[in-house]
């Protein structure tokens, strides 16, 4: 029984306001003339120009690019290994310690996450840079992932997987050629996921980062820490764009993907 | 063999990684500051063997634990943490519930899209999200702006550098944390239970506080942990929008370590918090353990 009132509708109205217009205000105002961000003083682009000649900026985001991209791909893999663990291999020794330390770090206060990571750099000798960086990253990333995957490997028929083995596979032929596919969708989402992660991350970051690599969210955070800038402004506004145009395409493509499944599943029930 | 080598290597880095750090942690808040790199004592020495080992033990002690709670500004910071913690939980759920009702209730070829415009934001960069405030609530900010054009206040509010402006941050930051679990409550609950209740002489509205609320509790007590157990430790949002007497443990710690340079004390520091946390992490997961079995 479903009744759309007004008070439903202002309180989607109000609640989307408040979600979206904050973002839609940083946009209008990075496109403002004046270094004032809080006057408005005619249109003007300026401020990108600006920022594709700051060097410390392009810098900082080339690091971050490269680490996200590193570390979301090693925490795929790793990721995916420890839920076919939790979920496939059965009882073993320390099985509770292992899935305690793969939910762990989901709910570990960040400031903590990145003092014991520092810690632990210091207590080997290993030098802060972006090595530090990608080893922080892909720790917390691969229990992200592994959440994600595990949940599609509970969720799936294991007759398949036992099927191919009968059928004479190796049991790597069959996860690769069963098991893969079928979790495909999850693996992409928790690369994605740890690929957000990993971009977004400033607390982390900065305690395992050191003088030779900073990456964006750090650089970004010196900044507005003294105040708002226009620069800032237009840095956030790229990012919110290339974000909003990636899930836009990526919920198309998933959507696009359904319909084609749901379509060869009805023409496969159709009798021949 | 093979079997091993698969459990082996995430495993081993986890241990590496996860709780090898944490043990040094816990290590260091037992020892003492000291003029040394790094900064604290003792160090252990396995080169002089046992010995070595027993004098390493013998230097450890709960002085940082002691030395917490005699200074106050320890413990106001971790009260004050809870009580923005629980005050912005409190909020985030008034302000999400009725979203995530709204999106149940609307026509279903609004869904996807309403879904999405829930997710966008959760995509887009945490601490451009928590910045694009610092010039709405700024006292020439916008907000200001808006409000004395309209005649309701003469005078700026300061709003900024304030505990206002670290809730307005927590509850915009963690709104789709809060309005997912709850939309997928929702989702589930059986309409047929609310024309029962209105059709034995419920109003509209006591049929939502009988009915609704309470077979959407699970939902709503997801979405509180998912606020509160990250808002509690919370470090971007008082540093950009709170002011220097906004107290929050996830600020102290930072300080405690960058600029002290006090490692054991900001070790201590974390190992409490993490105490603080157990006990709402272990609620959470009951929670979550209570919504399977009931769909499982």
């Amino acid at each position: 029984m479903r009744r759309f009132s007004w008070f439903n509708a202002t309180s989607l109205t109000l609640g989307f306001a408040f979600l979206y217009l904050p973002m839609l205000i940083l946009v209008i105002y990075s496109f403002n003339e004046s270094q004032l961000v809080t006057v408005w003083a005619g249109f003007s682009t300026k401020w990108y120009g600006e920022l594709m000649r700051n060097e410390a900026f392009l810098d900082a985001a080339w690091v971050t690019l490269r680490v996200a991209v590193i570390s979301s791909t090693i925490a795929t893999i790793l990721g995916t290994l420890a839920a076919y663990v939790l979920i496939r291999a059965g009882r073993f020794a320390g099985r509770t310690l292992f899935s305690g330390m793969i939910y762990a770090p989901l709910v570990m206060p960040e400031v903590i996450t990145g003092l014991s990571l520092l810690l632990l750099f210091i207590g080997i000798g290993l030098d802060r840079g972006i090595v530090t960086i990608i080893l922080a990253h892909t720790t917390f990333a691969m229990c992200y992932v592994s959440v994600v995957v595990s949940s599609r490997l509970v969720s799936f028929d294991r007759s398949l997987e036992e099927a191919a083995l009968d059928l004479g596979c190796t049991p790597f032929e069959a996860f690769r050629l069963v098991t893969l596919p079928i979790i495909a969708p999850a693996v992409i989402s928790g690369w994605l996921l740890a690929f957000t992660l990993s971009l977004d991350d400033l607390v982390i970051a900065s305690f395992t980062a050191g003088p030779s690599a900073t990456t964006l969210p750090i650089k970004i955070f010196s900044a507005v820490r003294l105040g708002v800038s226009p620069e800032i402004n237009a840095l956030s506004t790229i990012m919110i764009g290339i974000v909003t145009v990636g899930v836009i395409t990526f919920s198309l493509i998933s959507k696009s993907q359904a319909v084609r499944r749901e379509a060869e599943e009805r023409a496969a029930e159709r009798p021949a | 063999m093979r079997r091993f080598l698969l459990i082996f290597i995430p495993y081993a880095w986890l241990l590496a990684l996860f709780l090898i750090p944490f043990a040094i942690v816990l290590k260091i808040s037992l020892s003492d500051v000291a003029l040394a790199r790094p900064p604290y004592a003792p160090q252990l020495d396995l080169s002089q063997g046992w010995e070595g080992l027993r004098a390493f033990f013998a230097g450890l002690d709960f002085d940082n634990f002691t030395f917490l709670t005699t200074d106050d500004l320890y413990w106001k910071a971790y009260l004050s943490s809870v009580k923005i913690a629980v005050i912005s939980t409190v909020l985030t759920l008034l302000v999400g519930y009725p979203i995530a009702y709204g999106m149940v209730q609307a026509p279903d070829r609004w869904r996807p899209t309403l879904m999405m415009l829930v997710i966008l934001p959760f995509w887009t960069s945490f601490l451009i999200r928590v910045y694009a405030w610092k010039g709405i609530l700024a006292n020439e900010g916008l907000l200001n702006q808006a409000l004395m054009w309209l005649g309701i206040i003469s005078e700026p509010l300061t709003i900024l550098n304030t505990n206002t402006a670290v809730y307005i941050g927590i509850v915009y930051t963690y709104l789709p944390f809060m309005i997912l679990p709850i939309y997928a409550a929702l989702e589930k609950l059986d309409g047929s239970l609310l024309e029962a209740a209105e059709d034995l002489g419920c109003s509209r509205l006591s049929a939502f506080w009988l009915v609704t609320i309470p077979l959407s509790r699970q939902g709503i007590v997801a979405g509180s942990f998912l606020v509160f157990i990250p808002a509690l430790g919370e470090f971007v949002i008082p540093e950009l929008l709170g002011g220097s007497r906004t107290l929050m443990i996830g600020k102290v710690l930072y300080e405690e370590f960058f600029s002290n340079r006090d490692w054991p004390v900001a070790s201590a520091v974390a190992i409490i918090l993490l105490a603080i946390l157990v006990i709402p992490i272990i609620l959470f997961q009951r929670n979550e353990q209570k919504q399977r079995e009931a769909e499982g």
